[in-house]
């Protein structure tokens, strides 16, 4: 369990608790808070209360969302993509049957999905493009700029241009990679591993960086809004690694926020301002300010991880999916 | 279907993981079906290779595409199953589906990756355990596949549990005479004849061979429950052997061949002096670290100095999992064993470091 942060500005009697179990994901389509269900459904706690749209025939695997749609990968082997009225639509589905693993939504509507070794993208013309990876797919992330789609697997990172017919590019570090995240401004790719640590490349020259010091995976991290910080999870605090510089985080420190006595388990950055939601695994929830290191609670440890943290585009809404329960802030 | 013949279940909650492995055609898939048509009343997820050849009668089954990666830890044996790891992580978003899940490895497959996975990926081994490494082997040809394959030795060598199968084709020289080359291998494993891959769901689901809590005793294991030799020999097998590699003799009237495996070996060691934690824990460490890529499985009970509580372990190559278990017990013989199965071990050297370990 969490210390009681006594003193720590609280605002945990605005939680709206919500009906939702096995919660994965959680998105906000405008104003709509919507809890991706770890089986078959999205729960969207519309104003009138909660409504269950299935989606899949399921375990929806992975999940992506621009704030317009939500994109689901199934172990139904369907790609759906569901929009803020609620509408949704198969756009793929696998000729095996296979599972969905990862999903990712690009610019113009474009979509990837990976199934097997193969990684498919519609872009947003409605073409299909399709491209083998060496090994299974662990990750897909759009890059910011052109076109351009990485894919973290075993030994590296594919970068690959589905308008192009060029073998993709390959930046290499030995060992299992399971989810990519891309810089703001598409200077940096970073992995995080099998280990206890991140990877990270520059784009421009290949060059490696190693972002280590975690106690466990590092199974959630996102970039801040203005791209000066990596957020991370993994460890008994809020991980910071600075990428404003040239250089990103090569030979410097990372900022330590937030100590708890309980792993950070999730992250979710503010999308204006500079500050981060932490989730830990014993159910607490803090609002971290980067440049004082100030907290807000947001939510009690419970006893159960948190397992989805996500804020609606506006900054308005935090959603969290816990293992003993979930709900929703309005800021 | 009433709960008939449920499985043990463990004070955990984790989803126990049976891994069924095997030669070609020796036939685990036919112990599969025969485990999921069962009337047990039980629900599993079934991971299965993507060449499998037969039906298999299951709501959730999953196809696995082999993908072995090594940590970034400079230990070449320390590999995980990518694919299980994903394939596991998404399965539990079901897990109100099923009760169990088993995985069939393919004929050429190395349970190691499969068992380090659930030791060294956090996720999986929060959620899920592994139960026990079934190996079935076909009576007919193990022998040779012994000779010509060596993932058939590595997968006798890791078992928790042996189906000798199919043992009608054979007769009952022959029978005995695959048993002694079966337990000159591994003589820890359970063993059950079998015919058609028949044999009781509990004695393969269930086992809890993994479990650091389970790890009571480790006899020796000559003759299976089920066996029509029913007792027991009084002397170890597995180690002082004085006779020639590769040739039988009889026991005490009893019929079982004798034989020692030219690669593949087992190491027992026993004291009954009180161990010094700081002597022996660096020499285990190094010994895993230097030898890890030939021990396949090590277990231990272990008796330390001043220690009222029985330390227990075990271990896939140089992955070491260990925990005091209990208080011994009072009139209980504070004994230390361990055994180690591995390629070539260095025995003697084992002995000696071993017994350097006394307090």
């Amino acid at each position: 369990m969490s210390e009681p942060r006594a003193d720590t500005a609280s605002i945990v009697d605005r939680i709206e608790p919500v009906d939702a179990e096995g919660v994965v994901g959680v998105a906000c389509l405008g104003s709509v808070p919507v809890f991706v269900l770890g089986e078959e459904a999205l729960l969207f706690a519309g104003p009138d209360g909660a409504v269950r749209l299935p989606v899949h025939a399921g375990a929806i695997l992975d999940v992506a969302s621009d704030g317009k749609r939500i994109v689901t990968g199934g172990d139904d082997g369907q790609v759906v993509v569901t929009g803020a009225d609620g509408a949704c639509e198969t756009i793929a589905a696998d000729d095996k049957r296979r599972w969905i693993d990862h999903v990712a939504l690009g610019p113009d509507g474009a979509v990837a999905w990976s199934a097997g070794k193969t990684v498919h993208v519609r872009t947003g013309k409605a073409e299909l493009k399709r491209c083998d990876m060496p090994s299974t797919p662990a990750g897909l992330a759009f890059m910011p700029k052109g076109f351009r789609l990485a894919v973290a697997h075993y030994n590296g990172v594919s970068l690959w241009f589905p308008n192009l017919p060029a073998e993709p590019e390959r930046l290499v570090w030995k060992g299992s990679h399971l989810s990519v995240t891309v810089s703001r401004d598409g200077r940096f790719i970073v992995t995080a591993m099998q280990e206890p640590t991140l990877h990270g490349w520059r784009v421009a020259d290949g060059k490696d960086m190693r972002m280590s010091g975690y106690s466990a995976q590092v199974r959630s991290l996102g970039f801040t809004a203005d791209g000066a910080f990596l957020a991370t999870a993994g460890s008994e605090q809020l991980i910071l690694w600075p990428f404003s510089g040239k250089d990103g985080p090569m030979g410097k420190q990372p900022r330590l926020l937030a100590p708890s006595s309980a792993r950070a388990v999730a992250v979710a950055c503010h999308p204006q301002q500079p500050v981060v939601a932490v989730g830990f695994a014993d159910g607490m929830v803090l609002l971290v300010r980067i440049e004082d290191g100030a907290e807000i609670l947001a939510r009690r440890s419970s006893g159960g991880a948190i397992t989805a943290l996500g804020w609606s585009t506006d900054g308005t809404i935090l959603a969290f999916g816990a293992e003993d329960g979930a709900g929703l802030l309005r800021l | 279907m009433p709960d008939q013949t449920p499985p043990a279940t463990p004070a955990s909650d984790r989803i126990p993981v049976t891994v069924l492995t095997g030669y070609l055609g020796a036939g685990k898939t036919t112990l599969l079906n025969r485990i999921l048509t069962e009337p047990h009343g039980q629900k599993f997820a079934v991971i299965v290779n993507e060449f499998g050849e037969i039906g298999i009668d299951n709501d959730l089954v999953v196809n696995a595409d082999e993908e072995v990666f090594e940590m970034n830890n400079g230990c070449i044996c320390c590999t995980v199953r990518g694919d299980l790891v994903r394939i596991i992580a998404g399965l539990l978003r079901r897990r109100n589906k099923f009760d169990a899940i088993i995985v069939e490895t393919t004929g050429l497959a190395d349970p190691a990756p499969v068992a380090q996975t659930f030791f060294m990926d956090e996720t999986v081994g929060a959620k899920a355990r592994l139960d026990a490494v079934v190996t079935v082997a076909d009576a007919k040809w193990l022998k040779d596949r012994l000779k010509d394959a060596p993932e058939a030795k590595n997968q006798i060598a890791f078992a928790d549990v042996i189906l000798l199968n199919k043992i009608d084709l054979v007769s009952d020289e022959e029978l005995r005479e695959v048993e002694a080359r079966i337990r000159a291998i591994n003589p820890y494993a359970r063993l059950h004849r079998t015919e058609r891959s028949r044999v009781a769901i509990a004695d393969v689901l269930g086992r809890n061979a993994f479990d650091l809590d389970r790890i009571l005793e480790i006899e020796p294991q000559f003759l299976a429950a089920d066996d029509h030799h029913d007792h027991h020999h009084g002397h170890d097998h597995h180690h002082d052997h004085d006779h020639d590699h590769d040739h039988g003799h009889d026991h005490n009237g009893g019929g079982l061949k004798h034989y020692h495996d030219e690669d593949m070996q087992s190491v027992a060691l026993k004291t009954d002096k009180p161990l010094n934690p700081d002597k022996f824990f660096p020499w285990v460490q190094e010994l895993v670290a230097t030898e890890g890529p030939n021990i396949l499985r090590s277990k231990g009970i272990l008796a330390f100095k001043d220690d009222p509580q029985r330390f227990v372990f075990q271990g896939v190559h140089m992955i070491l999992d260990g925990d005091h278990q209990r208080d011994w017990k009072p009139g209980e013989a504070r004994e230390s064993r361990i055994v180690f199965i591995g390629r070539n071990l260095p025995e003697a050297a084992i002995r000696q470091g071993f017994e350097s370990c006394v307090a």
